[in-house]
């Protein structure tokens, strides 16, 4: 397996508007991933959830995607037919989203989601597909994993259906992990211990991972790399942990205007939008 | 003139009817001073936001008492409460009726309270709130959140009150349209003289924006706090760390 | 994407903002093929209704025996009924008689559903519950057999049809305003106008109703074809319009006598018939596609 899992270059995803004209919402991105944690910050419409989408192969209906390349760890997605596509998501690729309790069946208990989960994808009897499933969910931190087990999405906390949700996406064993606002409904506290689970269990298994963010903070604390984007496109790259030695006006902008408990009273500094930006 | 300018006392609340009737709230009191901005924070569930629908009446499965400038909101008259306190929801994109025009929205609000004028008089409000007369003619569709939320804002300022109930006022706004509505808040609130409640599950925003503030958690109050004693970390109680450490990483 | 949108055009007044949104408002309909052909149907439904003297070529009631039950040709072009009269001219005037019972019927239903379903929906409590049973009462009963009963009971007549048809047509109308009304009266821009003080009245009629139109109009097109059918099922069993009125239902029923031979005395009134309800329900389609809140964001 080579180190560069996904490459992207020149990536544009366009809609039409009510008049019928293609308005970009993506545009000219490139980036390349290996086996790290990378983040995309932006703000609303910045295109942050259309590129981690483009890769997973889920835009919504109407999007018009062209690409120089979109490679998947040496398969070109392009040229893939909508069955390969399927069987990558399934088995490489996994993908969790900002509400959980969209993304579980809630007519089925949740043990049993991911016993199909897994199942769809590895061939496995299901006493061995039951203990690979209760090993998952004691890696995600759910003390007594027979109850929750037997228990529906609506009988669970948002915290608890966003851990299953990783345990449902971690148990396929895929290469890259796609996380789009995953602890954006959840409440604070909550957050960070699901994140540091995500943390863990991305580490330990060498997989590759989109954090996908509108939280400055939340992505620097988690990840190797950050691209922050501001109306479809790259504006900067920055290692982490060097996210306050960022150059960019907008970066700046971003990281001074959130209020802190221990900052200044006066008014908060305001983002001013250079159409120069843009260039 | 008292200084208190609301005062709850031993607020609960109930959700639902026969068995499924729980209680949401448990005897609440604070007591929040005219012109002070106060806080409300907790995690989602805490009840917090159900202590401003109660206030303004939307919610009725209530015990204890609740007044607003001297006027009780069960038993005083709710002409006079709704034009001494008004409140700001959370989602600015279902808080806009979507067959109403800008204009139309806020005056509406003039016309239902018979007050005069109501045409400049909404004019004034968009361009104190950051917009422009244009503006009055576009429907919440044709606007951003922002600037959704801003004319949410101008329409509870319409009646002129003294008091307004911010209920996540910013938690669905980006960060950089956040400052901007903050800074709008406390610009509003010179101006205008008000008293703010302001509820959010954000502390930092809290701390920010609040002299004071009540920590929240399944229904009760478990701590009440000042801006220094925040800052000092002079802090009982535990939940409030963590909420605390979350905001810090 | 929620990025402030550029304010492309300043508006100057109310009214051009209603026509800038109507305009929009064409310009997605006008995508729909089969709704602009729907709505072609309809609007030449109207303007055969309005000119249907300039139109006509013969007298619609005026006997002429010598020349009953000829063929359609030059001089009748959809041939002549079991009196000589043209039907052509006959279906001419039958659009005024169908237009007539269909608006009578779509006015008064849909308003006194619109109002009891959005009442019961909004008071919700023992006026939901005696309002809602009157409704699955009327809603039990199947449709043209109430209407049956209703004209036997109030004698026939194209009048007497219309308020027949009237009466079993509302229920459909108070279920839909109060599904929708249920979801909006928790909605927070419904609180926010009970925090300024608006009465029930003001709320139901200024705020609550307005949300409900779009659904009604949908509905009220796609009943349209309904009722168009319903008022010929009267007319065919000679409950609705009586002769020589002519009303298409009624002149089916008379060809039915010479339907082997003479195939064009029904057949023709029922072609109109069927292209006029085809017609709306391509209209309601393609409103639907456009105005239903279901479908609006996919």
């Amino acid at each position: 397996m080579s180190d560069v899992l996904a490459e992207i270059s020149n990536l544009q995803i366009s809609f039409k508007d009510e008049n019928g004209v293609l308005r970009p919402a993506v545009r000219n991105l490139s980036l390349t991933l290996g086996r790290e944690k990378l983040g995309i910050v932006g703000e609303s419409g910045s295109g942050k959830s259309l590129t981690g989408r483009a890769l997973v192969g889920v835009l919504p209906s109407g999007a018009h995607v062209s690409a120089d390349r979109l490679v998947f760890d040496g398969v070109d997605l392009q040229k893939c037919s909508s069955k390969e596509r399927r069987h990558l998501r399934g088995n490489r690729m996994g993908m969790i989203l900002q509400d959980p309790k969209y993304s579980l069946n809630p007519i089925m208990p949740v043990g049993k989601q991911i016993i199909e989960a897994l199942r769809v994808s590895k061939k496995m009897s299901k006493a061995k597909a039951r203990d690979a499933v209760y090993q998952i969910l004691e890696a995600v931190q759910i003390r007594d994993v027979q109850r929750v087990f037997k228990l529906y999405p609506h009988e669970v906390s948002g915290g608890m259906a966003q851990r299953i949700m990783i345990a449902m996406m971690l148990v396929r064993e895929p290469d890259l992990l796609i996380a789009d606002e995953p602890t954006s409904a959840l409440d604070v506290t909550v957050q960070l211990s699901v994140l540091e689970i995500l943390e863990t269990l991305v580490e330990k298994r060498n997989m590759g991972l989109i954090l996908i963010s509108h939280d400055l903070g939340l992505v620097n604390h988690f990840c190797d790399r950050v691209l922050v984007m501001y109306a479809g496109r790259v504006v900067e790259e920055l290692q982490a942990n060097k996210l306050y030695e960022a150059k960019h006006p907008y970066t700046q902008g971003l990281l001074n205007c959130m209020p802190s408990i221990n900052g200044s009273l006066g008014p908060l500094p305001v983002l001013d939008r250079d159409p120069n930006w843009l260039n | 003139m008292s200084t208190k300018m609301i005062n709850i006392k031993d607020l609960c609340v109930w959700f639902g009817e026969g068995q499924q009737r729980t209680q949401v709230l448990k005897n609440i009191n604070l007591q929040i001073a005219r012109g002070e901005s106060f806080g409300l924070v907790g995690e989602s569930g805490s009840g917090k936001s159900t202590i401003l629908r109660t206030a303004m009446g939307l919610v009725e499965d209530y015990s204890g008492e609740i007044s607003i400038d001297g006027i009780n909101t069960r038993t005083g008259d709710y002409k006079a409460l709704i034009r001494c306190a008004q409140m700001l929801f959370q989602d600015p994109y279902a808080s806009l009726h979507p067959r109403f025009t800008v204009g139309q929205a806020i005056t509406e609000v003039m016309k239902i309270n018979a007050i005069d004028n109501h045409q400049q008089k909404m004019v004034d409000l968009l361009l104190s709130i950051g917009l422009t007369a244009e503006h009055q003619y576009r429907y919440p569709h044709e606007l951003s959140g922002g600037q959704r939320q801003r004319v949410a804002l101008a329409r509870s300022l319409a009646l002129e009150p003294d008091v307004l109930l911010l209920d996540e006022p910013t938690s669905a706004l980006d960060a950089s349209i956040q400052a901007e509505m903050l800074n709008l808040l406390n610009k509003l609130k010179q101006s205008l003289g008000l008293t703010y409640i302001i509820v959010s599950h954000d502390i930092a925003v809290v701390s920010y924006m609040c002299d004071r503030f009540a920590v929240m958690s399944q229904g009760k109050v478990v701590e009440i706090l000042s801006r220094e004693q925040l800052r000092s970390g002079d802090i009982q109680c535990e939940y409030t760390q963590k909420l605390i450490a979350a905001s810090e990483y | 994407m929620n990025k402030a949108k550029e304010l492309d055009t300043p508006l100057q007044s109310l009214g051009q903002a209603r026509r800038a949104q109507l305009l929009k408002f064409w310009h997605r309909f006008k995508r729909n093929k089969l709704g602009l052909l729907g709505l072609g149907i309809s609007i030449t439904l109207v303007l055969l209704a309005i000119f249907a003297p300039l139109l006509a070529t013969h007298d619609p009631y005026e006997p002429a025996l010598y020349e009953r039950l000829t063929a359609p040709g030059a001089e009748f072009w959809l041939g002549s009924d079991e009196l000589g009269r043209d039907i052509y001219t006959r279906i001419l005037y039958g659009t005024r008689l169908t237009l007539f019972i269909v608006l009578l019927v779509i006015l008064t239903s849909a308003p006194i559903g619109l109002l009891i379903g959005a009442s019961s929906g909004f008071f919700g409590g023992w006026v939901d519950k005696v309002l809602m049973r009157i409704t699955d009462i009327f809603l039990s009963i199947p449709k043209l057999m109430l209407a049956l009963a209703f004209v036997a009971a109030l004698g026939p007549g194209i009048v007497n049809a219309a308020i027949a048809i009237t009466l079993t047509a509302w229920p459909p109308y108070a279920r839909l305003a109060r599904a929708e009304t249920l979801a909006i009266r928790k909605s927070d821009y419904i609180s926010a106008i009970r925090l300024a003080g608006a009465s029930r009245f003001r709320i139901i009629f200024r705020h609550i109703v307005p949300m409900c139109m779009s659904s009604v109009i949908v509905r009220m097109t796609f009943d349209m074809a309904g009722i168009i059918l319903i008022a010929a099922g009267l007319g065919f069993i000679g409950l609705g319009a009586q002769p020589p009125l002519p009303e298409w239902g009624a002149m089916i029923s008379v060809g039915r006598k010479f339907i082997f031979d003479q195939w064009w005395v029904a057949a023709m009134p029922g072609i109109a018939i069927f292209v006029v309800s085809l017609g709306f329900n391509l209209l309601g389609d393609a409103l639907r596609d456009l105005l239903d809140p279901h479908l609006r964001n996919r």
